[in-house]
């Protein structure tokens, strides 16, 4: 199984958001960054894929900043085989310009798999997966929470509103993971150790501008400070008033 | 071409209600263009669906019904290629799909294949200087992005439960036509349904959501009974602590890693409210917290919070719920 693992820095999901003084980006002062979560199932499920065939590689591809490069080499300790970057000056606002750069990278390789997380927690596009299955030709699943793979042929599990969508597919394809899929590892001092020593391969990349203009980056309205209506269950009946009356929603 | 095409979504030959949004954005887009612009609304289906001929009533101008046999059932690869296929004979100023579980999966396919980027997500579009802008929660809502799309079509997803369906009476024309094309290789072989009446927490007007407060994982049954009294309107969701702790499925987490969510009414019970379970709710249009905390940070952004036991609070506010009822 060759395994081609598409995987994304971003800031930690506990940080604060500060505009940057161009009011377009991020102030990634203090900002701490990591390997988005849900690109570690998409690790984690190359891994175990590898490890079931007994053979095989995981190759984890990053785009982005030169910092990227730690993203890359956390997924090396997880235990993938060696890492390529594709280098570019900031992030693409364009979903379809990060996927034409991947798929230039993945096209023609041989990858059996191609796993990327659904969506990455800080641009929310959650589209770079399914457009990398169509400029390749491959045959693409979403949001995956269950896999098997047999015999050339995938049975993917998706969540969709409602219920559970159960999805066949032949190989190679391209899918995206959701959380559920697996629990990733926690890489061990032994593989941060090996990971140092994984080859990493950095490609600077001229991604195209794309059609997307940022306009502005903005913190939401802050919510009006609510109130304390009361407490305990004596509170309750308050409570029911106020949204009949003044929220006016029950 | 400043039309506007409106992706609809259907399943078991009804069209879903998030349709009734998407028509409804898709005609606010196409007013904004001017013009005369129209809005198309299509829909895929083996045979003609259910709840078509009300979609004139939120602006569809004409409702397009694509017929094939393999379309019965969401087919990621057959639908991308039909729609595409339509937008470029037919010519479009906007694209619209809904940024539910399909369109998200379907909306980037189609993008690609004409193209074209995606705005996927988002919580408000207008037009600025003949070019479509968008606005969509980022850092999962903890800032906003607005983005204007250069050249056309502008292809967009709307966040489910924020364009409020609007009556605009248009015309509604009917068609029908087959429609040529298979399913592809990526075949959707079965919906395994979730119980009757379970609604996604995405999508549900009310949420009732539970954290650690609850103590263990046999007490959200008090938050089911909540929800229940809501009559069918309501969904019980998760703080990311309870479903990493696996006391609920990862379908119901609100929050950076799960879902982000809009509901007329979000009660948060027993969450003491951290930065990424707030930046899921936010959008609330009204937030209830319950919580014995006085100072848990949820009570910040919460219109309306009881301080105390849940266990206390929750059966009661249930059983007013139920008295207004009836």
């Amino acid at each position: 199984m060759k395994i081609a693992v598409c995987i994304k820095r971003v800031p930690d999901s506990e940080t604060r958001v500060k505009i940057g003084s161009d009011g377009k980006s991020l102030d990634e002062a203090g900002v701490k960054f990591i390997l988005n979560p849900y690109d570690e199932f998409a690790v984690e499920e190359a891994l175990r894929r590898k490890e079931q065939a007994g053979t095989g590689e995981v190759v984890v591809i990053a785009l982005g900043p030169p910092a990227a490069q730690e993203t890359i080499r956390t997924a090396l300790a997880m235990g993938a085989d060696r890492g390529v970057l594709l280098q570019t000056q900031g992030l693409l606002p364009d979903g379809l310009e990060t996927a034409k750069a991947l798929a230039a990278e993945l096209k023609g390789a041989g990858f059996d798999l191609i796993l990327l997380g659904k969506m990455a927690i800080d641009d929310y596009n959650h589209q770079v997966g399914p457009m990398v299955a169509e400029l390749l030709d491959l045959p693409c699943v979403t949001a995956v929470a269950h896999l098997e793979i047999a015999g050339g042929k995938g049975t993917a599990e998706r969540e969709i509103e409602g219920g559970v969508e159960v999805v066949e597919f032949p190989l190679p394809a391209v899918l995206t993971t959701d959380k559920g899929l697996n629990e990733p590892r926690y890489p061990a001092l032994k593989g941060i150790m090996a990971a140092k020593k994984k080859p990493l391969e950095v490609k600077p990349t001229a991604a195209g501008p794309g059609a997307l203009e940022i306009l502005a980056l903005a913190l939401p309205p802050e919510r009006q400070a609510g109130r304390i209506v009361g407490e305990g269950s004596a509170a309750v009946a308050e409570l029911v008033r106020l949204l009949r009356e003044e929220a006016k929603i029950l | 071409m400043s039309n506007v095409l409106a992706v609809l979504e259907q399943r078991d030959g009804a069209i879903r209600k998030v349709s009734h949004e998407v028509v409804t954005g898709a005609r606010r887009l196409a007013d904004a263009l001017g013009g005369g612009a129209s809005v198309e609304a299509l829909v895929l289906a083996a045979a003609p669906v259910r709840g078509a001929d009300q979609l004139g009533g939120f602006g569809a101008d004409t409702v397009m019904t694509l017929t094939n046999a393999a379309f019965g059932i969401y087919a990621p690869e057959g639908y991308a290629r039909a729609i595409a296929d339509r937008v470029n004979t037919a010519g479009y100023g906007a694209v619209v799909f809904a940024a539910s579980a399909t369109g998200k999966d379907l909306a980037p396919r189609v993008a690609a294949r004409l193209g074209r980027p995606l705005v996927q997500d988002i919580i408000d579009v207008s037009v600025q200087g003949g070019a479509v802008t968008a606005i969509r929660p980022v850092y999962a809502g903890k800032a906003l992005l607005k983005v204007r799309v250069a050249g056309s079509p502008a292809v967009l997803s709307l966040r489910p439960n924020v364009f409020t369906p609007v009556q605009r009476p248009k015309a509604g024309r009917q068609e029908t036509a087959a429609v040529d094309g298979s399913r592809g290789r990526v075949v959707v072989t079965q919906i395994k349904a979730a119980p009757a009446g379970t609604l996604d927490v995405a999508e549900a007007p009310i949420v009732v959501s539970g954290g650690r407060g609850l103590k263990e994982p046999g007490n959200f049954k008090v938050l089911e009974e909540l929800a229940a009294a809501f009559g069918g309107r309501a969904a019980v969701g998760a703080s990311r602590a309870v479903v990493d702790a696996g006391w609920r499925p990862h379908a119901q987490q609100v929050g950076q890693t799960g879902k982000t969510v809009s509901p007329t009414l979000y009660v948060a019970v027993g969450i003491s409210g951290a930065i990424q379970h707030l930046a899921g709710m936010r959008t609330s249009k009204v937030i209830v917290a319950i919580n014995k905390d006085k100072d848990a940070p949820i009570f910040k952004v919460a219109d309306y919070g009881i301080v105390g036991d849940l266990f206390e609070v929750v059966p009661k506010l249930t059983e007013e719920i139920k008295k207004l009822r009836g």
